[in-house]
Order: structure tokens, then sequence, then C-alpha cells
């Protein structure tokens, strides 16, 4: 008992460390792709305190770390002190918490630990049985921090960012939610180590026997860690900071690291989910039982290769695609994105069900090309069918709708200005 | 103009084709985009270990001086157009009666607060024997006001620093001396 709990704590330590260390630099790196993709440098000053050692600019997350402690911890005077409080601390710890049941590499060897004798699984809770469902309900609880947040705060930025907030989080649930219907009926688990073990052990990713799902995956997530494009909850030019508007010093960075937590949660799902967890060909093998050291330490490096260039995909994105408007984000939740899941649900549906007949008549190359050719029809007959495309253009019977307001001595818009 | 004008042209967008509407392939152009400068060339001048190039120094309008003539004495004339030229007050000029026989005053004092100055030029425009000049130093730094008021040996050590780097402009643009 003792020798588990002793287990469990290190594994805890490992990761809370790792997050949070985590975190801090990715901050660092998402200032210097912002600044790469502008023709910048980015921060590459400080480095170790008290020399002129830079270290490519190494030393910033600490100094900005730094500077939010010694920051002031106001409260304004209109706010309600608990919520404004609590908000923070229960965003945090959602986002903490569903690491318990997200591995971060595979099992280690029996031998070689001096007192162990049984595989050290990486993962601080082992064996949920409601792995994915865990996952989701604590990632819904993230909404409760936003509009605790936006509310306590009483102010109208804070509190349009905490209401945008919920919304887009609940519409993307639903896509979201099909996405991981489809992974779950394949693999026949809700724990993630078993969707890890499945895809290695075929050696076909479910991005590959699912595009349609990984696609609608990667746009819902986006949506869930509410980055560009889909960052209307914190739309600065709009609401000036959103729903942490009125927060500042530890407080702020509490929202801070939990929105970055957001992020690298997306991207260890992403991985874990559709892009084969730990596996790649060749060098990690693919049996959960038995491993060596090599192949141990290689599935923690794969997996954070992959997790890193996932991160570094939602960087890229912020820079290359400007925000979405309110309800083009709605009508693609609901009009685009639901729909295409539901596709991708019958789809996988359909191959469960009639696997060993399909099997013996297309193979398993023609069982994920047919899956390609219904991700393919289904996403032209959206763009055809469905809004995807903006609807900016001016419609021409504004001018009649000013004539009228001038009749009335109302005037709706400026003068000249196109509604 | 009203929008119901006949000679407002109404101009639609440009209705999207097929891969517009899919969204992809626009998305990945977009990151074509960014990964291409995301390992172009930089903008950015590391500024202390590495000076900005100042493209023409003839035109910018950095820290002023006051120019010396052949015989090294200072050119100015105390006609006190600049300080009546100067927007913002900042030129305080005591006359007195010249030791030279080539004019009939010069400048006993010429105080320039560089911290009052807006860097407009005006002074320089309004001088009428090209005495006082801008020059293209722009890091003018200092660690108290009264360090920031230039008298006239410090504009005149000015036109030492920075005559070899730019001659006096009369001479450059082909005035007489």
């Amino acid at each position: 008992m003792l020798a588990i709990s002793i287990e469990a704590l290190i594994k805890i330590a490992l990761l809370m460390g790792g997050l949070m260390t985590g975190a801090a630099y990715f901050v660092l790196l998402e200032r210097w792709i912002a600044a790469w993709v502008q023709d910048r440098k980015g921060p590459n000053r400080v480095g170790v305190p008290l020399t002129k050692i830079k270290l490519f600019g190494l030393g910033q997350p600490l100094a900005d770390g730094l500077k939010f402690i010694f920051k002031e911890e106001h409260t304004p005077r209109h706010v309600d002190k608990i919520l404004f409080t609590l908000a923070p601390i229960s965003i945090l710890a959602a986002a903490l918490a569903i690491y318990a049941v997200i591995p971060f590499g595979s099992v280690l060897p029996k031998d070689g630990i001096p007192g162990v004798s049984h595989q050290i699984e990486l993962i601080v809770a082992p064996g949920i049985d409601v792995g994915m469902i865990y996952i989701f309900a604590l990632s819904s609880i993230a909404v409760y921090g936003v509009i605790l947040g936006g509310w306590a705060s009483n102010s109208k930025y804070s509190l349009l960012g905490g209401l945008r907030s919920s919304a887009q989080l609940i519409a993307y649930e639903l896509p979201m939610g099909l996405a991981i219907v489809g992974v779950v009926l394949m693999t026949g688990s809700l724990r993630l180590e078993d969707v890890i073990g499945m895809q290695a052990a075929s050696g076909i990713w479910t991005a590959f026997s699912q595009p349609l799902g990984f696609v609608i995956f990667v746009v819902a997530s986006f949506a869930e860690a509410a980055r560009l494009p889909f960052d209307l909850p914190e739309a600065e030019q709009e609401l000036v900071g959103g729903y942490h508007t009125e927060y500042a010093g530890m407080r702020l960075i509490v929202y801070l690291i939990a929105e970055f937590l957001h992020m690298i949660t997306a991207s260890f799902l992403i991985a874990i989910l559709f892009l084969g967890g730990w596996h790649f060909w060749g060098i990690t093998g693919s049996s959960t039982t038995e491993v060596t050291w090599f192949q141990a330490i290689a599935r923690i490096v794969v997996l954070n290769i992959k997790i890193f260039g996932i991160i570094v995909f939602f960087m890229m994105i912020r820079w290359s695609w400007p925000r979405f408007r309110f309800d083009q984000l709605m009508s693609l939740a609901w009009k685009v994105m639901l729909p295409l899941g539901l596709v991708n649900l019958v789809a996988v549906a359909c191959l469960v069900e009639y696997q060993p007949a399909l099997e013996s008549k297309l193979g398993a190359v023609g069982i994920t090309a047919s899956m390609w050719g219904i991700a393919l029809v289904a996403w032209i007959a959206a763009g055809i069918f469905a809004p995807l495309h903006s609807d900016n253009t001016a419609r021409k019977d504004s001018f009649v709708l000013e004539a009228e307001s001038r009749n009335r001595g109302l005037r709706t818009t400026a003068p000249g200005q196109a509604t | 103009m009203k929008t119901d004008d006949p000679s407002v042209r109404w101009i639609d967008e440009p209705k999207l084709g097929l891969t517009g509407k899919m969204y992809l392939p626009a998305i990945i152009q977009g990151l074509a985009v960014t990964t291409k400068h995301l390992f172009g060339p930089k903008m950015t001048v590391s500024f202390p270990e590495q000076r900005p190039e100042i493209g023409n120094p003839l035109i910018y309008r950095g820290v002023h001086r006051l120019n010396k003539d052949e015989q090294g004495r200072v050119k100015c004339v105390a006609c006190f157009l600049c300080a009546t030229a100067c927007p913002a007050h900042c030129i305080d000029i005591i006359a007195a009666p010249s030791p030279w026989p080539d004019r009939d005053k010069y400048c006993e004092s010429f105080t320039i607060d560089e911290l009052r100055c807006i860097f407009c030029g005006m002074c320089e425009e309004a001088c009428p024997v090209d005495a006082v000049e801008l020059t293209s130093m722009f890091d003018l730094t200092g660690r108290s006001r009264e360090e920031m008021i230039f008298d006239k040996e410090k504009l005149l050590s000015v036109y030492d620093q920075t005559k070899d780097a730019e001659p006096m402009k009369s001479r450059v643009m082909g005035a007489s001396p």
C-alpha cells in the first residue's frame, strides 16, 4: 500500500513539475513563434540572472513568473470576493486533475528499479475504466471557472467573455464527443492506455482510419482550448481581456497557466486518441507487456515529440488565421461539425458492426480507403451545402432599410456605411 | 453621398470556388505563408550591439549641432531666427558684440533644451548662415534634466564628433559656405 502511494506521489510530482515548467516554457515558445512569424527575433535577452549570459532568452519564463509574484494582488471593490478567488482555483484544479488518467508514456520494465517487482505504468491512476468520461467531465468543469470569473468580476467585458466561453464550450463539446465516440467504438474501451494499445497493435493510427473524426476533433480541441481562431472568450480587440479583465497578479497567472494546460491537454488527447500515442513504427515496438528499457524511453520521447509538434501547430495556426465571428463560430459547430461528426460516427459504427465481412471483401487497405472516401465526400458536401465560407457580402437592400429608418426619423447606420 | 446614389457602384465579394469553400486548402495556404516567414530573414535590429542604418543622414532629425567655419569660430550670428521659429521654445541665445570684423554679433551663449525640443527641424530651416543643424545621432540619453540642456560648448562638441561622418549640409547641397 505504502509502495503504491509512494509510486503515485512520484508520478504526480513528475507530472506536475513537467506540466508547470512546460506551461511556462510554452509561453516563451509562443512568444518566439509569434515573433518569428512576424519577422522579429522575439525574447532573446534574459538568461542567467546577474550575469551577461543570455542563453537565447531561456530565463524569460523565470522573470515573467517573478514579475507576476511581486505584482500587487489587487481585488477591485465591486467584485464578489469569494467567487473571484474561487474561479481561478477551480479552473486550475480541473485542468490539473485531468492528468490523473492521461498516460505520459507506456510502461517501465520490471527489472532495473530496485524494490519494484511489477511494471510501472506511466499514468497517475492506471486502469480507470471511465477514463475518457472523466476527462470530458473535468474539461466541462473548466467552463465553470471561466463563467464564475466573468460573473464575479461584475464587469461587462468579463461577463461577455464568460458568456461567450460557455456557449462556445458547450457547442463544441458535441462534435468533440462524436469524434471520440468513433474512437471508443473502434477500441471498445474508455481507457486511454487501451486506445494507444489498439493503435500500436494494428499499426494504423486512428487518424488514418478515421480522417473525418480526426479533423473534427482537432477543430473542436482548438475551440475547447479557446485558441485562435476560436479565442472569442478573450478576444482582446473587443473585450479588453475577456473573462480575466479584472484579474491581476497571481490569480491572473493561474488563469493563464490553466489556459496553457488546456492546450497541452488538447495536444495530449490529439496525440493519444488519433496519432498513436507513444507508438511509432519500427522504434517503439507494440507490446504493452514486454518492453525493454530502450523501448520504454523511446516511447516517452516519441509521445513528447508528438505533443510538441501539435503545440507548434496550434501556435502556427494562431498566426495564420483570423478570428471567427461569433455567428460563424456557432454555425460551424452546429451546421458543419455536428453533421460531419454524425457521418463519421455512422461510418465507424457500420465498420465495427460488419468488420469481418468487410475485411474479407475489401481488405484492411480497402477499409481505410473507403473511410477516406466517405470523409472526402462528406467534407465536399458540407462545403457546398453548409455555410463553411463567410457571408460578409454587403446586402444591397441595406439602403432601403436606411431610407425607411430615415423616414421614421431614426438613423440606424452611419452615413455612407452599408449594414 | 447617400447609399442609394446612382453613382455608387455596388461591388460583390467574389464568389468562393469549391476549394475556397472546403477551407482546408486555404488553411494549408495560410500555414505555408506563416512557415515561410518563420524561417525567413528577420527585421529586428539588436540595438546596443547593432546600429540601425539611417537611410539619409542629411534629412535625419537627431541631436543638434552648432557648426564652425574654416577658422574654427562658431558660425552663429545671433540673429534669433531659430529661437523665433522654434515651436517648443527650447532655444535660448545670449548675443554679444562680435570680436571678429566679419559680423556684428555672435552668440555668447547658445542653449538648447533637448528635453523640450520636438525635433521638428524648424531651427535648421530658419538659420540664414547654416549654423544650427540636426545630425543623425538619435540615442540621446542623460541621467538628469540639467544634463540634457545642451550649452554652446556641448553643441560645438557634437559638431566635432559628427563633422567627418556628416559634412555640413550647406556644403553638400552646394550652397555658399
